[in-house]
């Protein structure tokens, strides 16, 4: 007897079901002569034996990776509760959009008078999220947040350069996200960090100690912070900043908390970057690639990356000339394919369907929260906006850690949150539900968190043992860290 | 919790152990009960200068990626290269073969460091 479910949980590498001599595809007569490689190809670029890849045929790659892709799971599935990734549902107006014969089929290299359209819709959506941040420009070429991170404070180094001051202090909070010290770094600066108060935000007086040595190039602060929570001394510390000298760069990640509501440029904010594959729906983990526009003020105008789009009446042109531009940070124009798909967005929505979408990710963050709270430790009592971060310090006294809460989720058929980030929460349980759920999926979530809450209680033991029903169980996490297998090899015969 | 009574402890959860003008750092049994299963660590090269509060390299365990910071100023002389193979070695034993690094220090480098008593107060009052 066999069934789908045993079958899955034995699937093969492709590696393994190669069987010599099958193939996948039809190769027509030679009708030319054939050519000695050793007499075409230099002998340095050679191999001196076959690559051994899997011998499949056609039939053999569907049902393998069909049979794989049943293992996923994705928002389009269920609730992908990963704080700080905003995994909100991709509409499919977005991919239909995009699939545009106009759209599908240009070519990065067509001159401009035949790609007016497509400059048109990267200016449609510089001026949308100008609109919502309240920025005086935005850079679509960034890749990915951390590369949109990386393009903000190589215009922050260059804007100082222009100044003929080489500050090398970048302030970030010790609860930011990890991209935020690795691009201070590698843009040349150094890391100072500072402090969270006992709210888990921000207090003006440690960042004014440090400006007063005057080396401070920037602040790079996560609006709302990583525990969801607001910073309320934003502006104050943004005046702060400017007043000597200093930049504010804010980490957009949590954008999703604010839009149609607040805006950056408002709180002061000098550089901002934008996960178009967060807040904007765009496909985002394994569905990639990602989106990172940033939005600059008027201070950092001068250092965009080139080509920037500008409009002249009804006429889009593609301009290189900022001659203290920082260059470009990207092929052509970025993942504009991703752009489209934003744009898509923004436009379906609407500016009033943008805030109701932010209203709902407060209200379903807050909705789980007080659902929650109680059962599961809440170590920062802040408001929370977006996102609500739990501990597990109650479970933990019955020897249960939030990576037992996590996998046991798994056998409630839901993804885990983020887990032990923000770093200042010890056992942290990061949930971000975004609008994109109807009660009762975050009813289902709410239960399954509770029920293991309960066998956390009664059972302890059972918890160190989950996941129970998905293909593998747990994994040797250690092991796969300190001793990676990273390729496949053939079994000595 | 018994911190070792030979050496002086940082606010950040790093050992001290005075010797001449050599200091030998490592993390305390504490911080890698914290950091959970070390995989991978990331010291400073030899002849690196390191100072309290700059970070002088990386312990990466499954759950984070964390800075570790030395407690005295000084030039790092030696760094525990079993680590390389072996990052385990700072679970098992972080007071003993589980050091990260030698530091040659010059005099009074150990101000502002805690002697074990005041470092057991000191967890306590953190709340640990």
């Amino acid at each position: 007897m066999s069934d789908t479910r045993s079958l899955r949980e034995r699937e093969k590498l492709i590696f393994e079901a190669s069987s010599p001599g099958r193939v996948g595809y039809q190769l027509p007569t030679l009708d030319v002569p054939a050519a000695d490689p050793a007499a075409t190809i230099p002998a340095a670029s050679l191999r001196g034996e076959i690559a051994e890849l899997p011998e499949v045929s056609e039939v053999d790659v569907v049902r393998h990776f069909t049979r794989l892709s049943k293992w996923n799971y994705s928002v389009d599935e269920g609730l992908y509760p990963l704080g700080s990734c905003t995994m909100k549902y991709n509409p499919r107006i977005n991919e239909e959009v995009v699939r545009l014969a106009g759209i599908a089929h240009l070519h990065p290299l067509q001159p401009v008078d035949l790609v007016q359209g497509a400059l048109a819709l990267m200016w449609e959506l510089e001026q949308a999220l100008i609109a919502v941040t309240g920025m005086a420009r935005v850079t679509l070429q960034p890749a990915a947040g951390a590369h949109g991170e990386l393009t903000g404070m190589l215009m922050i180094r260059k804007a100082l350069q222009a100044r003929g001051e080489h500050r090398k202090v970048v302030l970030i909070p010790d609860s930011a996200h990890g991209t935020n010290p690795a691009t201070a770094v590698f843009a040349g600066f150094e890391v100072v960090e500072i402090a969270s108060n006992e709210q888990g935000t921000l207090d003006l007086e440690p960042v004014r100690t440090h400006l007063d040595g005057g080396n401070v190039a920037a602040l790079m602060a996560t609006v709302p912070n990583t525990l969801g929570v607001f910073e309320p001394e934003i502006a104050r510390l943004a005046g702060m900043l400017h007043e000597k000298g200093a930049f504010l760069y804010m980490d957009g990640a949590n954008l999703n908390a604010f839009v149609g509501v607040a805006q950056p440029g408002k709180m002061g904010a000098d550089a901002l970057h934008i996960n178009l594959h967060k807040t904007f729906s765009t496909p985002h983990g394994g569905g990639g690639p990602g989106a990172g526009p940033v939005a600059v003020s008027q201070a950092l105008v001068p250092f965009l990356p080139v080509p920037t789009v500008e409009k002249s009446g009804d006429r889009f042109d593609l301009v290189h000339d900022h001659p203290a531009t920082i260059g470009k940070v990207r092929g052509f124009y970025g993942n504009f394919g991703m752009l489209v798909r934003a744009l898509a967005y923004i436009r379906s929505m609407g500016g009033a369907g943008l805030k109701a979408m932010t209203e709902g990710a407060v209200l379903n963050a807050n909705y789980i929260r007080k659902s929650l709270e109680g059962i599961y430790n809440l170590k920062y009592t802040g408001p929370s906006l977006h996102e609500v971060v739990f501990d597990d310090s109650r479970q933990a006294e019955k020897g249960v850690h939030n990576i037992d809460i996590a996998k046991r989720l798994l056998d409630y058929g839901f993804h885990p949150p983020t887990m032990s980030f923000p770093l200042i929460v010890h056992g942290a349980l990061m949930i971000e539900p975004t609008e994109s759920e109807g009660i009762q999926e975050l009813d289902a979530f709410i239960e399954a968190m509770k029920a293991i809450a309960l066998e956390a209680e009664e059972n302890p033991e059972m918890l160190h043992g989950a996941p129970y029903t998905t293909p593998v169980r747990r994994l040797d996490e250690v092991r796969a860290a300190r001793q990676p297998v990273l390729r496949w090899q053939r079994p000595r015969e | 919790m018994t911190q070792p009574a030979d050496r002086m402890y940082s606010r950040t959860h790093e050992w001290a152990l005075l010797a001449g003008d050599v200091v030998t750092v490592g993390i305390t049994q504490f911080a890698q009960e914290q950091l959970g299963d070390v995989v991978f660590v990331e010291l400073p090269a030899v002849g690196a200068a390191v100072a309290p509060g700059k970070a002088a390299g990386n312990i990466e365990s499954v759950k984070a990626v964390s800075e570790v910071f030395s407690p005295v100023a000084g030039e790092v002389i030696e760094v525990n290269t079993a680590l390389e193979g072996h990052p385990e070695l700072i679970n098992k034993e972080p007071f003993g073969e589980g050091w990260l690094m030698r530091v040659r220090v010059v005099a009074g480098a150990a101000a502002g460091l805690m002697d074990a008593a005041a470092y057991e107060t000191f967890l306590a009052e953190e709340g640990h």
